[in-house]
């Protein structure tokens, strides 16, 4: 199922190379390279204001970036490579590369003005031209998976954090993504609420979907994560399995992070 | 009315003086004594009193020359123009108001600039004036002329034929309305997350269906009241054409007490169809209100008779935003 990244079996899905971003004067990502298989779960680890989210973001071109490359597929997700030049795609492209990415907040950001059915069928309906009828039906499947199929009509202001981001999750899936990205998707719940999303994460792994997922769930990271990644300041401090990064990490701000978070 | 004093306690329904009749050890709770309240209630009762009384006695208001206008065809006639009007200002309004809006946000700084030279422009200068100013315009440019910029002319026309005084009076409302709708537009367009726009743009939607789809839906039940106090505004101002002559219903109202010297009757008949109108709109108000803050758990409270009363009541341009608590709100929702 999930190939170890040491293995070198599977195909390499995202590969970052000295990726840089900066706000104004102020460089938030100082040049990632990073490497993920297909099938590969990797958590990223840092403190806060270390990048991940900014370096998430440019994953899928939420955010653009001052320098580097990211490719998802083999495809730079928001750029064309002519020659030794990069072309910023247009709006529809980026979008188009985009919709194989799937994306899960740490709020949700859910779209309140829609039931939980319309918010998994919108994607599809408006970006895929599927039929509301199939949309449907596959939006339904998939709130059976995440185990909220009687929730279809709710407005998702009625759900608990928990039901919400599970929905987010769902609604991501229906674009039928080759890579899940995670923002901490648990930070914002109350404790007896991270389970049941991380639950549902664990099932997605051991169905073999490559995900990055921002964390600060070490129990996830050791159980679930193929790689652990470091991050301090912009940049990876260091990667590995998890008995390795977790259980004997190499660098100092490894481990005082560890001794914190711990 | 007056009872308010005796209900904020018990609100149960017995009134004070009833209590004594229950068990021997019930205590007797004595509300705050309100006299400022009692005071102000007379007052209030008896300046009615004395304006009803004045109402009906008072010959000259002449009551039943007023109904006997209400249907009169010139008055219908203006009614429906005043309709007519406002509708295609606040249409041109709104939509002005929205490119407005995006162009003032828009990287492009010309764009923003421009933007914002014409929300200040329309927004600084008196309406009556712009009024006057596009019905003559005319004196300006006598003609006008449609081509490439510094090269051949593709169509010519006197400014007079083109610019109609009904034009005349839907340009100067609408433009000034589109400044005022883009500042409302614009708190609309704030007030939703960026995290909406964001989990949009992952799905793979492109930033038109994004802005059509989840941002413009959201934004509108930051829009609509103050929207629907502007369109009841509207309703209002439009009077103001009257003195570029275009016949909605004070100009008729005018052209018929210019005649008959029946000017008070007829202003209240006028008086009468605008306060008919502007409750019609509020109640469409108060229903747009809740078809647009479908899935928010704190829909307005307000009935539909206390919407048309709020609608009626001048209010201050502050715009509603409900938005800026919502993420906390979830984020912290057990
Ligand atoms: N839109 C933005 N504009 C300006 N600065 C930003 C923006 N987004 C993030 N930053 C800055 O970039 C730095 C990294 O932020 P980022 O959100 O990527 O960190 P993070 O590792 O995800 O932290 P956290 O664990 O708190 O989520 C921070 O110093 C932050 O202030
Ligand atoms: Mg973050």
């Amino acid at each position: 199922m999930t190939d170890d990244a040491t293995t070198g079996a599977a195909p390499v899905l995202v590969e970052a190379k000295g990726v840089h971003k900066r706000y104004g004067s102020n460089l938030v990502v100082r040049g990632i390279d990073m490497t993920v298989r297909t099938g590969e779960v990797m958590c990223l680890l840092g403190p806060s204001g270390s990048g991940k989210s900014t370096f998430l973001r440019c994953i899928n071109h939420l955010e653009k970036i001052d320098a580097g490359t990211i490719s998802v597929g083999g495809e730079l997700v928001g750029y064309r490579r002519q020659g030794d030049r990069l072309h910023e795609l247009r709006d529809a492209e980026i979008a188009t590369r985009r919709s194989e990415i799937g994306m899960v907040f740490q709020q949700f950001n859910l779209f309140p003005h829609m039931t939980v059915l319309e918010n998994l069928v919108e994607a599809p309906v408006q970006v895929r031209r599927e039929s509301v009828k199939s949309a449907r039906e596959r939006a339904r499947a998939l709130l059976d998976v995440v185990g909220l199929a009687d929730k279809a009509d709710a407005y998702p202001r009625s759900l608990s954090g928990g039901q919400q981001q599970r929905v987010a999750i769902a609604r991501a899936l229906t674009m039928r993504p080759k890579l899940m990205l995670f923002d901490e998707p648990t930070s914002a719940l109350d404790p007896e609420l991270v389970g049941e999303v991380l639950d549902v994460m664990r099932g997605l792994a051991a169905d073999g979907m490559t995900m990055i997922v921002v964390t600060h769930e070490i129990g996830f990271a050791r159980e679930v994560a193929d790689t652990v990644t470091f991050m301090d300041g912009g940049v990876v401090v260091e990667s590995g399995p998890p008995e390795q990064v977790l259980r004997a990490p190499q660098h100092e701000r490894t481990r005082s992070f560890l001794a914190k978070v711990l | 009315m007056t009872s308010r004093s005796g209900t904020d306690v018990d609100g149960g329904g017995t009134t004070m003086t009833e209590d004594r009749g229950i068990d021997g050890d019930a205590v007797r709770v004595v509300p705050v004594r309100r006299y400022g309240q009692w005071l102000a209630t007379i007052v209030v009762l008896v300046v009615a009193g004395l304006v009803v009384t004045s109402l009906i006695t008072n010959p000259r208001y002449q009551w039943s020359l007023v109904f006997s206008y209400l249907f009169n065809a010139q008055i219908v006639e203006g009614l429906g123009t005043t309709l007519w009007l406002t509708v295609v200002a606040m249409v041109v309004g709104v939509v002005i108001g929205i490119v407005m809006a995006l162009a003032r946000e828009s990287r492009n700084l010309v764009v923003a600039a421009a933007a914002s030279v014409y929300i200040a422009f329309f927004r600084g200068t008196p309406l009556l004036v712009q009024l006057i100013f596009w019905f003559n315009l005319a004196a300006l440019y006598p003609v006008i002329s449609l081509g490439v910029p510094f090269g051949p002319t593709l169509f010519s026309e006197s400014t007079n034929v083109l610019i109609t005084p009904f034009l005349a009076a839907v340009l100067g409302l609408g433009l000034n309305e589109g400044a005022y709708m883009s500042e409302i537009v614009r708190a609309g367009l704030q007030s939703v997350d960026s995290g909406q726009t964001d989990a949009s743009h992952a799905l793979g939607m492109r930033k038109s269906q994004t802005f059509r789809r989840i941002v413009l839906p959201q934004a509108m039940r930051v829009i609509i009241p103050p929207t629907g106090n502007e369109t009841i505004s509207m309703l209002k101002t439009t009077s103001l054409v009257s003195v570029i002559a275009i016949p909605e219903l004070l100009w008729q109202a005018q052209a018929i007490y210019s005649r008959t010297y029946q000017v008070i009757p007829l202003l209240i008949t006028v008086s009468l169809w605008y306060l008919v109108v502007t409750t019609v709109l509020s109640m469409g108000q108060y229903y747009l209100e809740r078809h647009f803050t479908r899935g928010d758990s704190r829909r307005p409270e307000r009935s539909l008779l206390g919407t048309i009363v709020h609608g009626l009541v001048p209010r201050h341009a502050a715009v509603r935003r409900p938005a800026t608590t919502d993420v906390q709100d979830e984020g912290t929702r057990s």
